[in-house]
């Protein structure tokens, strides 16, 4: 629903805070701000994106390129919901090589079945 | 990396094994405020600790050029599209007193869905990418040695790359940035689950990192209609940014709001201004505040510009803040030239000295009427949290088009900003995760298989990069064609051949700026000002700044063009500065000697105050190496001054000649020479003269024996008399 034209109704729609002291005005502001945010912050909790999963492979040591390169063809696949940092960990583990080596296999072709099935 | 003053800064240097450079340390840096602060004959209530190396206030040398520092952190924002110019910038401002270097980024970057690397050019900021972090931040530590103060470096994560700028600017010692998703959303259209998704991310890798995070609140009133009508939704904004950076984990102390007085003159600025400081202040009790300076109402004059802005930084000291940003004055008519960083840092610290211990004198007054403002904007902006909900939540209302309405909330006038929540850039990138999702790193945020483990979950590899900095991959270059070697090139070569350009930007780019008054009415003056600046040799010439003085009378502009030459430094002629002898050696001279002097102001001139510093042992003046002074006063006749020296047996006569109307000067200085000759005086007399307008040069060709010009001291004047003395002297026992 668009928000449209309305003239200024303060008076009449201050009068409910009227009654409020400063410090019970303030602390229903903080109320209100908590309450918008609250199903926002947990969406992030919940969900991932593309740049979170470049910027944890980064953090895993690889280059914004590799990291690029990884998270698109994650991405295709439909496997970022399961976190690009830790397919390319358990891919090195059960592999027994290092972080880098598995993360740059895959960027070389290799590893994709071990990581589908 | 060290630098010294008198060395420019060696940008092959700073280029040197970047690739190994780490930071000397992370985190926001505070100034700390020492209360009765002794500077100079001054005891002061609002400052922080002096630099070792600085540029002090102009007036600074009647006050033994002290030059102390207010307690608020002083920004500058720099934006010139080339690094490598922007660190000569950065290192005037650290030595005008700014330590918060905000550098802009490049049009467009917020688009960009990755990271950029190496040092292309950019367009109105910088391509931020690591290389020029690496080589800004390297700079800056090597210039906080210099001025002896940290220096805050500090850029932006936003757009759609947030999370990896965050994890960029934790590695690399970035200590502040802008983080808010309100800004993606309602200005870049971006997303907005995409945007408060990457921003809880990235909070929480600036909240580890203890990256300063100012929020993005300012832009509504930057981009707002009526500025001072936005106000209740700047609230909103920066509740709404607040609250979700506390729900992150981020501690109050890294939270700093960007706020900034909404009018200017001929607004009344004060009366709009302060009570929405005071109530921002008040909602916001525990939080940092980051006072910007008005750009909304700035247009070309920057006269203008500066005193809104020195009447901005008194708000700051009236309410409080904690950082003190600057606009160069100069920002609504072009990018911003660098000595106009410097001119917009030194408004703010010359409005902060003028204000020290101003809380020890005023008071905001607390009685009914105002109070009544206050919380009035306060209420409003309660009715519009209240009517977020009351739509459906934070994303309907931006659906809406709830926010930067013109109306005054909760007034409406049906323009604001509506965004798609299913569309935007970034649109349907967000994805939902599995329960066994995982991400084995630091600093992560949310749910993660990896965080419930004991330990950190990165130790299962031997630690991310944010605990081990050796794993950090460093990337040089990708376009060798787009980078700072190829731009290097010239400036280098013509740096080699000793050739100078002027500049405000980048490197020789050969811009200047001349001011024309033409008396003629506007359209015509104007024409005739490009006309003039052509003829002066100026390319390109534009019209930056016009003011009208009268319909009729004539106008005055501000021109800018460029001067396309270089200077060649072998041709250039330099006399060498003579340093003056020490005021031990002048003293031990004069005193024994028993010399006097005869001075006046000759001619119909009434200026003393020059001549008095010449003299005046209160001023440093030459009595104070124990001169005998005989001051004749001014509008002196020359015929006077020479009787008095005769009668006084003078070896010395100092006019002084400020008026030059149709050359009187010279005609002053002539005279006394011949004056001198006809009475049999010339040989025994030394003769000087000094005003604004003389020069040494202008002097000896009147036949007097030297000249002294705007800036002399009293040691510059007696170490003259005494060298000349002691040279007779010696000539004499020949």
């Amino acid at each position: 629903m668009r928000c449209t034209e309305r003239p200024g109704d303060f008076e009449r729609r201050r009068r409910q805070l009227e009654a409020m002291s400063d410090e019970e005005l303030h602390a229903h502001f903080w109320n209100l701000a908590e309450k918008i945010v609250e199903p926002l912050i947990e969406e992030a909790r919940t969900h991932t994106t593309p740049s979170i999963e470049r910027s944890v492979l980064l953090r895993m040591g690889f280059s914004s390129i590799e990291a690029a390169g990884l998270v698109a063809q994650l991405g295709e696949r439909q496997l970022l919901a399961r976190g690009a940092g830790r397919l390319v960990l358990e891919l090195a583990k059960a592999k027994g090589v290092t972080i880098r080596e598995a993360g740059c296999g895959l960027l070389d072709g290799r590893y994709w079945e071990d990581l589908e099935a | 990396m060290k630098l010294s003053p008198d060395e420019k800064l060696d940008i092959r240097e700073v280029l040197k094994d970047l690739e190994h450079y780490r930071p000397k340390r992370k985190g926001w840096t505070w100034r700390v405020k020492l209360e009765d602060q002794k500077v100079g004959p001054f005891v002061l209530k609002d400052t922080s600790e002096t630099l070792k190396n600085s540029i002090p206030l102009p007036s600074a040398h009647n006050f033994g050029d002290i030059d102390p520092q207010c307690d608020f952190v002083i920004t500058t924002e720099i934006a010139s599209g080339r690094f490598e110019d922007d660190l000569r910038r950065m290192r005037m401002a650290a030595w005008h007193g700014c330590d918060h270097i905000m550098v802009i980024r490049t049009t467009g970057q917020s688009h960009i869905d990755g990271l950029i690397e190496g040092t292309p050019e950019g367009i109105g900021g910088v391509p931020i990418t690591r290389k020029q972090i690496r080589a800004s931040r390297k700079t800056l530590d090597a210039i906080e040695e210099e001025v002896g103060r940290p220096i805050n470096y500090h850029s932006y994560v936003s757009g759609l790359a947030g999370p990896e700028i965050a994890v960029l600017f934790a590695e690399e010692g970035v200590n502040g940035a802008h983080q808010d998703p309100q800004y993606n959303l309602l200005y870049r259209d971006i997303n907005m689950h995409r945007s408060f998704v990457d921003a809880a991310e990235a909070k929480k890798v600036m909240a580890d990192a203890g990256i300063l995070q100012l929020d993005g609140a300012h832009n509504a009133n930057a981009t707002a209609k009526d500025a001072w009508k936005v106000t209740p939704e700047l609230f909103v904004q920066h509740a709404v940014n607040t609250a979700y950076s506390r729900a992150t984990g981020m501690p109050a102390e890294q939270i700093a709001l960007s706020t900034v007085p909404p009018t200017a003159p001929p607004a009344p600025k004060l009366r709009l201004d302060i009570p929405y400081a005071v109530a921002l202040r008040e909602l916001f009790a525990g939080y940092k505040f980051r006072a910007q300076q008005n750009t909304r109402y700035m247009e070309a004059d920057t006269m203008e510009a500066t005193i809104t802005h020195v009447f901005d930084t008194l708000i700051s000291r009236l309410t409080s803040a904690d950082v003190q940003s600057t606009i160069t004055p100069d920002e609504g008519r072009n990018i911003p030239w660098h000595y106009n960083n410097v001119a917009g840092v030194n408004t703010a610290r010359q409005t902060l000295m003028s204000a020290d211990g101003l809380g020890n004198l005023l008071e905001i007054r607390k009685d009914k009427p105002f109070r009544r403002q206050v919380r009035e904007l306060k209420q409003r902006a309660v009715l519009f949290l209240e009517e977020i909900l009351e739509n459906g939540g934070y994303y309907a209302a931006v659906a809406a088009g709830q926010f930067v309405d013109a109306g005054y909330y909760p007034e409406r006038k049906g323009d604001g900003i509506a965004r798609d929540a299913q569309g935007g850039d970034g649109a349907g990138s967000v994805i939902r995760r599995e329960a066994d999702y995982g991400a084995p790193v630091c600093s992560h945020f949310g749910d993660n298989v990896y965080a419930e483990a004991s330990g950190k979950p990165c130790d299962a590899y031997g630690g991310c990069t944010l605990c081990d900095a050796s794993k950090i991959q460093y990337i040089d270059e990708l376009d060798p064609e787009d980078s700072v070697e190829k731009r290097l090139k010239q400036p280098l070569a013509e740096r080699e051949a000793g050739l100078l350009r002027p500049e405000v930007e980048k490197h020789g780019d050969g811009v200047v700026c001349v001011t024309v008054f033409v008396p003629h009415e506007q359209r015509v003056a104007e024409a005739a000002a490009l006309e003039m600046a052509k003829h002066m040799g100026l390319k390109e010439p534009a019209i930056i700044s016009r003011r009208l003085m009268h319909p009729a009378e004539g106008s005055v502009f501000e021109i800018r063009g460029v001067l396309d030459m270089a200077i060649r430094l072998e041709e250039l002629p330099v006399e060498p500065r003579k340093e003056p002898l020490a005021d031990s050696e002048i003293e031990s001279w004069v005193r024994p000697r028993d010399i006097h002097v005869v001075a006046a102001t000759v001619g119909e001139d009434e200026h003393s105050v020059g001549l008095r510093e010449i003299l005046d042992i209160k001023h440093g003046g030459i009595e104070k190496y124990g001169f005998h002074c005989h001051y004749l006063g001014t509008s002196v006749p020359l015929e006077r001054v020479l009787e008095a020296a005769e009668a006084t047996g003078t070896r010395a006569v100092l006019i002084s000649t400020i008026v030059t109307h149709a050359g009187v000067h010279t005609q002053n200085m002539t005279r006394l020479h011949e004056l001198a000759a006809e009475r049999g005086l010339r040989d025994r007399l030394i003769l000087i003269v000094g005003g604004t307008q003389v020069t040494d040069e202008m002097a000896r060709e009147c036949g007097l024996d030297a000249g002294f010009g705007r800036g002399t001291t009293g040691r510059d004047v007696a170490s003259f008399l005494v060298e000349r003395m002691r040279a007779g002297e010696r000539a004499g026992s020949d």
